[in-house]
């Protein structure tokens, strides 16, 4: 039959809605070019940086009062390579101490695994919210305008006032830490994007699908299973992509406003104490906080692609 | 009415509901108010220092204003600047995809020793950034929503790029771009408010939540964060407002 | 409105217990501007093994008819009986096959674990899905794209996918909405031959909507023609093309298939004059 020719091997089509923000714009681009240009603009950027330490001036730009351009000093901006090196170098001179890197890479990695802990914990309370909106239509109109309230508002506020749980509260034998509080306050704000998300991808099967098994009288956890959350994916992923940047914003403030050591949010906020003796030296954990975020997209990146096969749009008839 | 029965009803009774077991849990279980004062507490101390509260709350909504301001300007003529220059954004579309997953407040710190500790410049440096991306990235995806039909028209046509872009390409974008500020001006009070954990200044409700939680005056504390949420749903609201407005009269 | 026959058509044997008896059954629909009646007093018998199809302009309710058969939606009165059964019982009893316009596959499985999916649902075993996948997508011809993904596949080929998964658990009743409306004409001529022998071969009764007259013509034993606001039936055509599995496309350029497009034709116009006068 002629139509077997032309059944074309089509590409995996972005049936994503929201995930089109960061597709590459123009698809024929080689990937080789694409990457090139990347690096090429981060590059600028530093060029740029360099440029402007040396010909602006040394207080910066200030019009009425307000700075708009910053100073130039070497404790403002210090140079790149002055970053990179400080770098390799140990933390303080004391005997025995890390090498910078390694120093933050440790701290970047403590607030990894409680953004990931935190993440974990979200996701899995936004999932069980979205399918009870999605069984309950009345919870769905009682809670859903709350959920969509709570992301437009600055909750994270909320991060100082569970600072001083730790030490004075116990929950049965084990007593609360820290990293409980930071935890909290993170899987809160990843919660929110995944209970929205998950809603609408858990009511996005076309009618014809849900006719389809009713059709064959399946339960509703039969269409759950094989149908609303296979359909879904394509919603819930950047659901969970915003879920992971949430956790580890909320991480890094948490721990800043709650006091946990050992993350790289209180390296941030104790290296710049430093800045005036020690430039470089603050940037460090700021590259750290960079390649959290990054770490972080990149976990659910390859989730994404391990999900691939239920992001495929079916070939309209 | 009926309409209004069946979308505000429900979530107005789950408030209140939500409402009288926190009052009711808090009093009943003797709830430290270390770990969650009663709404009446909160209440008796937001009426008690209202003053200082819409004080608070104008340097922070100030701050994210300008921010605000800075970042959209920013984010639509850079977009526009890409839409139409494929290397510059060929150049540019990897850094913002990184701007949109890392913590941008972390960056405070460090901006405070580039613009002064003791002015607010860092914090709107923040909340711009922050504002820029959802901003640069909306209207980028809204230039490229123009339909094949209409760019074949505008060929057809022999348009001009300036022609093409004021009655096709920008107009299609137009919806785009406002999502783009609604989720911004969100973001901007959220910034704001933030880059005050990280020092500088006081002043801001930020550093008024901190300082309280500090002096363990939890219900004051409350009070600061309410405040926080209504400036937020103030910034919220007005963008729906201004988008709203703008797309009424001419349907997209 | 002429009566409907309840006898089964020379050829398609299977006496017994009718596989679609509708008797006075009516279903209103509550809109903005009040109360739309979409079915009024509709009659319908399909013999096991007959192959019916329903034909009407847009919103004469054709659809709706084989959603209520299907226990999709229910009657406002009146009573669908399904080999003998109530509508929902039937459902439950998996006695039907159903098809819609667009062949709603899962976009995330292949081809074959489409055509298992009813299978899977009512805990068929795997090695049994298999086989009965592998047999369906022979019969419409797809057997090299057992592993393909939809999207890989043309709307035809979805379509016969469509079809096979219908026929997964050996319906003796396959309800068909509009199944071929999206497909281009050649692709749909096709479709309508295959359909013809594969209704043979597996001798379930078809209850067909459409409303195209020459695939009404081609594919049924009786064409039940319906007019809208309220939908009800007009006349019911007998085509007397004989068995449908012996259709072949020669039949397409016979002066018989002609007359039965004429019959159908003319029934539909008169009964569009009735009402409100809409072509589609």
């Amino acid at each position: 039959m002629s139509e077997h020719t032309t059944a074309t091997a089509v590409a995996e089509r972005t049936a994503d809605p929201a995930a089109a923000l960061t597709t590459p714009p123009h698809e024929r681009t080689g990937r080789t070019r694409r990457v090139l240009m990347g690096v090429l603009g981060v590059f600028a950027v530093g060029v740029a940086w360099e440029a402007y330490k040396f010909i602006g001036p040394d207080d910066g730009v200030v019009v009425a009062g307000v700075r708009i351009l910053p100073r130039t000093t070497d404790i403002a901006m210090p140079h790149l390579w002055d970053m990179a090196v400080r770098l390799t170098e140990p933390v303080t001179r004391a005997e025995g101490a890390d090498l910078l890197w390694v120093a933050t890479a440790k701290a970047a990695a403590f607030s990894l695994g409680v953004a990931a802990l935190s993440w974990v914990i979200g996701v899995s309370v936004g999932l069980a919210l979205a399918l009870l909106m999605q069984r309950l239509r009345t919870a769905e109109s009682a809670v859903l305008p709350w959920v969509v309230l709570s992301q437009t508002v600055p909750l994270i506020a909320l991060a100082p006032l569970v600072r001083n749980w730790g030490s004075r509260l116990s929950v049965g034998p084990i007593s609360w830490e820290n990293w409980m509080s930071v935890a909290v306050i993170a899987s809160y704000l990843a919660f929110f994007p995944v209970a929205v998300g998950a809603l609408r991808g858990l009511k996005s099967p076309d009618a014809i699908h849900a006719d389809l098994l009713r059709s064959y009288a399946a339960s509703w956890w039969q269409t759950l299973i094989r149908l609303r959350l296979p359909a879904s994916v394509p919603y819930l992923l950047p659901a969970l992509r915003l879920a992971a940047a949430n956790a580890v914003i909320g991480t890094v403030v948490a721990e800043v406003s709650i006091g946990l050591r050992g993350g790289i949010g209180r390296m941030i906020l104790e290296f710049a104490q430093s800045a005036a003796g020690d430039p470089p030296k603050s940037w460090a954990p700021i590259f750290g906080a960079i390649v959290l975020g990054l770490l972080a997209a990149g976990a659910v990146a390859l989730l994404g692609l391990a999900l691939r096969r239920y992001r495929r749009g079916e070939e309209p008839a | 009415m009926n309409l209004v029965a069946r979308r505000v009803l429900p979530p107005v009774v789950l408030g209140v509901v939500a409402l009288v077991i926190w009052q009711a849990t808090v009093t009943v279980l003797a709830i430290p108010e270390l770990v969650l004062p009663s709404p009446s507490a909160i209440l008796a101390e937001t009426l008690a220092y209202l003053p200082v509260l819409v004080s608070a709350a104008l340097v922070t909504g100030w701050n994210a204003l300008v921010g605000l301001v800075i970042g959209s300007v920013l984010g639509i003529a850079l977009a526009l600047v890409a839409a139409n220059a494929r290397v510059f954004d060929e150049l540019t579309v990897p850094l913002v995809a990184a701007l949109a997953v890392i913590p941008i407040v972390a960056l405070a710190p460090v901006l405070y020793t580039m613009f002064g500790a003791d002015l607010q410049s860092a914090r709107q440096v923040v909340a711009g950034i922050s504002v820029f991306v959802p901003v640069f990235l909306n209207t980028l995806r809204g230039l490229r929503q123009t339909r094949p039909v209409h760019r074949d028209l505008m060929r057809a046509y022999a348009a001009t790029r300036r022609q093409a872009m004021r009655t096709v390409t920008l107009p299609t974008a137009r919806p785009f771009i406002f999502t783009g500020l609604r989720i911004a001006s969100s973001l901007s009070v959220i910034a704001a408010l933030v880059a005050e954990y990280f020092g500088g200044p006081r002043g801001g409700l930020g550093t008024f939540i901190t300082a309280s939680v500090a002096g363990s005056d939890y219900a004051r504390a409350w009070s600061y964060v309410l405040a926080s949420i209504v400036l937020g749903l103030i910034f919220y609201l007005a963008a729906l407002a201004v988008e709203t407005l703008a797309l009424r009269r001419r349907p997209a | 409105m002429s009566t409907t026959e309840t006898t089964a058509p020379p050829g398609r044997a299977d006496a017994g217990v009718p596989a679609v008896a509708v008797a006075g059954l009516d279903k209103t629909f509550t809109t903005s501007d009040g109360l739309t009646q979409a079915l009024e007093g509709i009659d319908l018998a399909v013999a096991a093994g007959e192959f019916v199809s329903l034909i009407g302009p847009s919103g004469c309710g054709k659809s709706t008819l084989l959603r209520i058969i299907a226990d999709l939606e229910r009657p406002t009165s009146g009573e669908v009986r399904v080999f003998g059964t109530s509508a929902p019982q039937a459902r439950l009893d998996q006695a039907y096959g159903i098809a819609f316009q667009q062949a709603g596959l899962l976009g995330w499985r292949t081809v074959a674990a489409n055509v298992e999916l009813p299978l899977e649902l009512h805990g068929v075993g795997r090695s049994e899905r298999r086989t009965r996948s592998a047999e369906l997508l022979d019969l419409v011809g797809l057997s090299e794209f057992a592993a393909r993904f939809p999207d890989q596949l043309s709307g035809g080929m979805q379509q016969r996918v469509a079809i096979a998964r219908a026929l997964a658990e050996r319906p003796r009743l396959l309800l068909m909405d509009e199944p071929f409306g999206a497909l281009d004409e050649m692709t749909r001529e096709r479709m309508q031959t295959e359909l013809a022998r594969i209704s043979a071969e597996t001798g379930a009764a078809v209850v067909f909507v459409t409303h195209s007259i020459s695939e009404a013509a081609f594919l049924s034993d009786r064409v039940v023609v319906m007019s809208p606001r309220p939908g009800r039936v007009t006349t019911t055509v007998t085509t007397g093309l004989g068995p449908v599995g012996q259709r072949t496309d020669a039949l397409r350029e016979d002066p018989r298939f002609f007359e039965a497009v004429t019959a159908i034709r003319e029934a539909l116009h008169a009964g569009s004059a009735g009402g409100s006068g809409e072509a589609t």
